[in-house]
């Protein structure tokens, strides 16, 4: 019960430790019903993202300018982008999921921008957030496959123009595989955003450690700080194309639900 | 060294394993991202993206409508320049005409005149050959008569005599005859 966040307890082993920037620390201590529900850091930088998102979005588009001004074309683009991903995928019927898609590609993508200042907590580092939000998506899917086409949605398991002989083999490929997918959709983004924080804090102790031996220390430095800025770059457009595969996933099993034969 | 390592990962193992895999924070984490994502939801389908569409829409309406002019204006000047080449064609078959009409009318008119004149001149051509004809036929009847008188002169100043205008007559017709 106790997750007492314990960066404050050494600074010094947490400068070169991978593995402390993913601490949750409670900032306010909240028990309801025996359950921990403490507003924590991560709490703090979901609100964080939510905020910070929502403002723009809105604030940006207050002036509901016809030629737009720069910050509204950001946003602007940002909606012709996520409805273009999702009319390409699920057609114009699909349209009526532009909102969770929308918030979904918005939300991680900002909490991943924001996981990229130092310091500051990434989300989606955790495998219980991205869990939640791909086990939410593919429990959305089912229920409104059913909702739309009754038992005609099973049709997805079958594929057509497969030989009889076969279609056991392939039902069971395609059970599997569609049981596989909010493993593989909350497991992508929460390795990908894991792996490459760890990878920066890695090659960043490595600045601090070797400089701290003197000058061939400081010379030996170089190269993992190169390292550390290149990766900084990487880190950005996998922060971009985590989000953006997250979407676009989505989108192709709404339309999955929509279109259950294919 | 190794075993305060060894003791410290022990104790942080049971404290804290790898954070995402403490399960002690999912409650928490759980529960504020559905209120988060949840309101995150509804402000951007309530709010941010009926205003956006609606952006979106008045632009492409405001496209529309804009382009409609243009095609209409662009409707109305190809009708006027249609109208003004039509005007230009008949104005310049219309030219055509008069031109031509004028050109007929000069020629038949100098046809007439030239037809007149030729008239006028056959008929006089006419008359003074038959006044030549006329003059040569008088001539040649007063040639005798002529001659006779130069005979005559030339006689009298040859031979200082007279001679009748009878024999001259005579020996005129004689050497003519």
């Amino acid at each position: 019960m106790a997750f007492t966040g314990h960066f404050e307890e050494d600074e010094a082993t947490v400068a070169n430790d991978p593995i402390s920037q993913f601490n949750i620390s409670k900032l306010l201590q909240l028990d309801v019903g025996g359950y921990d529900i403490s507003f924590t850091n991560s709490s703090l930088f979901m609100v964080a993202t939510v905020a910070a998102s929502a403002a723009f979005l809105i604030f940006t588009t207050s002036g509901r300018g016809l030629i737009p001004s720069r910050l509204q074309s950001i946003s602007e683009m940002l909606y012709e982008f996520v409805a273009g991903l999702l009319r390409d995928s699920a057609g114009s019927e699909g349209m009526k999921f532009f909102p969770i898609v929308f918030s979904l590609f918005t939300f991680i993508l900002v909490a991943n921008l924001f996981g990229m200042f130092p310091y500051f907590f990434t989300i989606t580092s955790h495998i219980v957030v991205t869990a939640a939000l791909a086990f939410g998506v593919i429990g959305m899917v089912i229920v409104y496959g059913f909702y739309k086409n009754g038992l005609g949605f099973l049709k997805l398991f079958v594929p057509s123009g497969v030989p009889g002989v076969l279609i056991p083999v392939v039902v069971l490929i395609e059970v599997i595989s569609f049981l596989s997918r909010p493993i593989s959709l909350s497991v992508r983004l929460f390795a990908n955003v894991l792996a490459g924080h760890i990878t920066l804090k890695v090659f960043a102790g490595f600045v601090v450690s070797l400089s701290g031996l003197g000058l061939g220390g400081v010379i030996g430095a170089i190269l993992p700080l190169a390292f550390a800025v290149a990766l900084t770059g990487l880190e950005f457009l996998v922060a971009f194309l985590q989000a953006y595969v997250f979407a676009i996933l989505t989108c192709m099993y709404i339309n999955d639900a929509i279109h259950p034969s294919h | 060294m190794a075993s305060t390592n060894t003791e410290v990962g022990i104790e942080a193992g049971a404290k804290a394993p790898f954070p995402p895999f403490q399960t002690e924070t999912f409650a928490s984490q759980l529960l504020w991202l559905a209120l988060t994502f949840g309101l995150f939801y509804v402000l951007m389908a309530k709010v941010a993206l009926p205003r956006i569409s609606s952006i979106l829409e008045v632009r492409s309406d405001r496209i529309a409508q804009d382009l409609d002019e243009a095609n209409r204006l662009k409707d109305e000047s190809d009708a006027a320049i249609a109208a003004y080449e039509q005007e230009l064609a008949e104005a310049k078959s219309r030219a055509h005409a008069i031109a031509q009409e004028a050109r007929d009318k000069s020629k038949a008119e100098l046809d007439a005149t030239r037809a007149g004149v030729e008239a006028d001149l056959t008929t006089k051509i006419t008359e003074a050959e038959t006044r030549i004809a006329g003059i040569k036929k008088k001539a040649m009847s007063e040639v005798g008569s002529i001659a006779e008188d130069t005979a005559s002169s030339i006689v009298s100043e040859l031979f200082g005599g007279k001679v009748t205008k009878a024999e001259i007559a005579s020996a005129v017709s004689g050497a003519k005859g």
